[in-house]
């Protein structure tokens, strides 16, 4: 029997506030343990938690991203358990009324795929739990009150592969939108996922389990191929599926059942009181719509149209908002949109992946990448010459004109200098001069670089050429 | 509506909250009473009525995303029955689901 699998993914982004989602503690990372506490996260009897505006803004800006309704009226919820690292014994979430609901966004694998997003909702995220450190188990609270966003999609993913592209534009987006860094390696994005098989074109769902404890892309889509494996091996020995929860191992490319009884939760939802309801009416809604900076994928199609730019480099270009930007900043110096790409998409990007940093980290100014395209293009430095300029601008970033006339690298053009450099190769070449004549057209090959040996490789290849033509005839 | 012994067993599991057979017995009878005193509401139709989530008809209350001190750790930790000089320390978990 052949299977299809059902794939949903819920996924959980940290957004980038200053503050918690319902108290003034800072969300800074990596401060000492519980040192951005108040009582309002700390869970102390009697507080009152208050919504930050901001985490509103930003969770009716994804949807508005990923094409959701935003629903008018949304009230936030109690989801009941205990657990050491949540101290009021609930978490605020949204149930009922969330905020965002019915968006989709789009994939492309082999095909064309709308992968539907069920909802998004604000929530509060947990403290840490650290487990290793002998007999008992120590809390941190700092996480605890984090603003979320619970990004719910329908079951519509078959694949580990659909599921890599849906959470690499996912990705794409909340970083587009700066409401969320994205990296899931530090956790501030987080994907967990319900998988299930069914016999090919059948209806009903079969049982599904949960996968949790990825901790990049490439693992959620291991973790989701692993799974659909695991179950379709299963039924076809005449197994039955059961509802659990796994973990990913890493390691060892494989998901285990997670150790203890499964219980069914019962989170006991209820509308908290503490907290009013949230209304984003339209007149609200436009003015986040206008603050929405330009997708990918319409920054993409407007890279090619506009700047006449091969698919390719616009989806590379366009892949990460901050390389985009860069690219964009280097056109406001040069014209030239291709050989700019060029060095952005190669020279730049392959700095940026070795050392690891930031495009807004880069060493050279986007502005004097642009000034040492002009130079090429101006014809005053060659191509090859431009490579040997950057790497003066990577030790410091200054005017590439500035460098190359302290290294009397300037290009030359000088018809005479060149002609002269021309003279002395032919003169010691006879053999070749020869050669040429008898109509082995390839050694000019030859005179073009013993004449840039010469000129150390500042003369102009296009002069060169023509004027080596002229005196060989 | 009523509740079971059953169910006010696991009620009272979910709270984390340990009786007694004669206590469980006897929230037993209490909670049906309760629920029985609340069942008066059913006679009324509220077929037309939206649910009420919030008794005070306010919305949109927020706070601007500014950063307030936090309390000093020492004093976020005094009230803890158990912690080391950095962290509250809680029995040993592990995980069963979040």
């Amino acid at each position: 029997m052949e299977f299809e699998a059902v794939i949903g993914l819920e996924v959980h982004a940290q957004l980038l506030t200053d503050t918690k989602i319902f108290c003034g503690c800072s969300t800074k990372f990596g401060n000492p343990a519980n040192s951005n506490v108040c009582p309002v996260c700390l869970g102390h009897p009697g507080v009152l938690p208050v919504l930050n505006k901001k985490v509103v803004e930003f969770t009716t800006l994804m949807g508005l991203a990923t094409n959701c309704t935003i629903n008018e009226k949304s009230v936030f919820a109690r989801k009941n358990y205990f657990y050491p690292d949540l101290p009021k014994g609930y978490q605020i979430s949204q149930f009922e009324l969330p905020i965002c609901e019915n968006g989709y966004i789009d994939i492309k694998t082999n095909d064309e795929k709308r992968i539907r997003i069920k909802r998004i909702h604000m929530e509060e995220d947990a403290g840490k739990s650290i487990h290793d450190q002998g007999y008992d188990t120590l809390v941190d609270v700092n996480r605890c009150g984090t603003p979320l966003i619970e990004i719910v999609s329908e079951p519509d993913i078959s694949s580990g592969e659909e599921a890599y592209q849906y959470l690499s534009n996912l990705k794409q987006i909340i970083t587009y939108l700066g409401i969320c860094d994205g990296n899931m390696e530090e956790g501030s994005l987080r994907c967990d996922a319900n998988i299930s098989i069914r016999p090919k074109g059948a209806t009903e769902l079969g049982t599904r389990t949960e996968v949790k404890n990825m901790n990049s892309f490439r693992n959620v889509q291991k973790a989701i191929d692993f799974e659909i494996d695991r179950q379709i091996n299963l039924v076809e020995d005449g197994g039955e599926v059961i509802q659990q929860t796994l973990l990913w191992n890493a390691e060892q490319n494989k998901a285990t059942s997670m150790r203890g009884k499964e219980e069914a939760h019962d989170y006991r939802y209820f509308p908290d009181p503490d907290l009013m309801p949230v209304i984003v009416d339209e007149a609200w809604q436009k003015e986040i719509f206008i603050t929405m900076p330009e997708l990918p994928v319409k920054r993409k199609e407007r890279f090619i149209k506009d700047l006449n730019l091969p698919e390719y480099d616009a989806e590379v270009l366009t892949s990460q908002r901050e390389m985009a930007d860069f690219y964009e900043e280097v056109l406001t110096e040069t014209n030239d949109s291709k050989i700019a790409s060029n060095w952005v998409m190669g020279d730049v990007l392959k700095i940026i992946n070795e050392q690891k940093i930031s495009f807004s980290n880069f060493p050279v100014s986007p502005k004097n990448l642009g000034k040492l395209i002009n130079l090429i293009n101006q014809n005053k430095i060659s191509s090859k010459i431009a490579k040997d300029v950057f790497p003066f601008m990577l030790e410091e970033d200054r005017d590439p004109e500035i460098i190359v006339k302290e290294k009397n690298l300037i290009q030359i053009t000088d018809t005479s200098a060149i002609e002269s450099a021309i003279d002395n190769v032919i003169n010691q070449n006879p053999d070749q001069v020869e050669e040429f004549k008898s109509g082995k057209d390839k050694v000019i090959g030859f005179f073009v670089g013993q004449v840039m040996k010469e000129t150390k490789g500042k003369a102009n290849p296009q002069m060169v050429n023509q004027i080596l033509r002229e005196k060989l005839k | 509506m009523s509740v079971s012994k059953e169910e006010v067993k696991k009620i009272a599991e979910l709270a984390r909250l340990e009786f007694s057979e004669s206590e469980i017995e006897k929230y037993t009878v209490e909670m049906n009473n309760i629920l029985g005193y609340v069942e008066k509401l059913n006679e009324l139709d509220t077929s037309n009525v939206e649910p009420l989530s919030h008794p005070i008809e306010n919305t949109n209350v927020f706070r601007d995303d500014k950063i307030i001190p936090s309390t000093e750790r020492d004093e976020a930790l005094k009230n803890a029955p158990d912690k080391t000089s950095e962290h509250f320390k809680v029995p040993k978990v592990i995980s069963q689901n979040k």
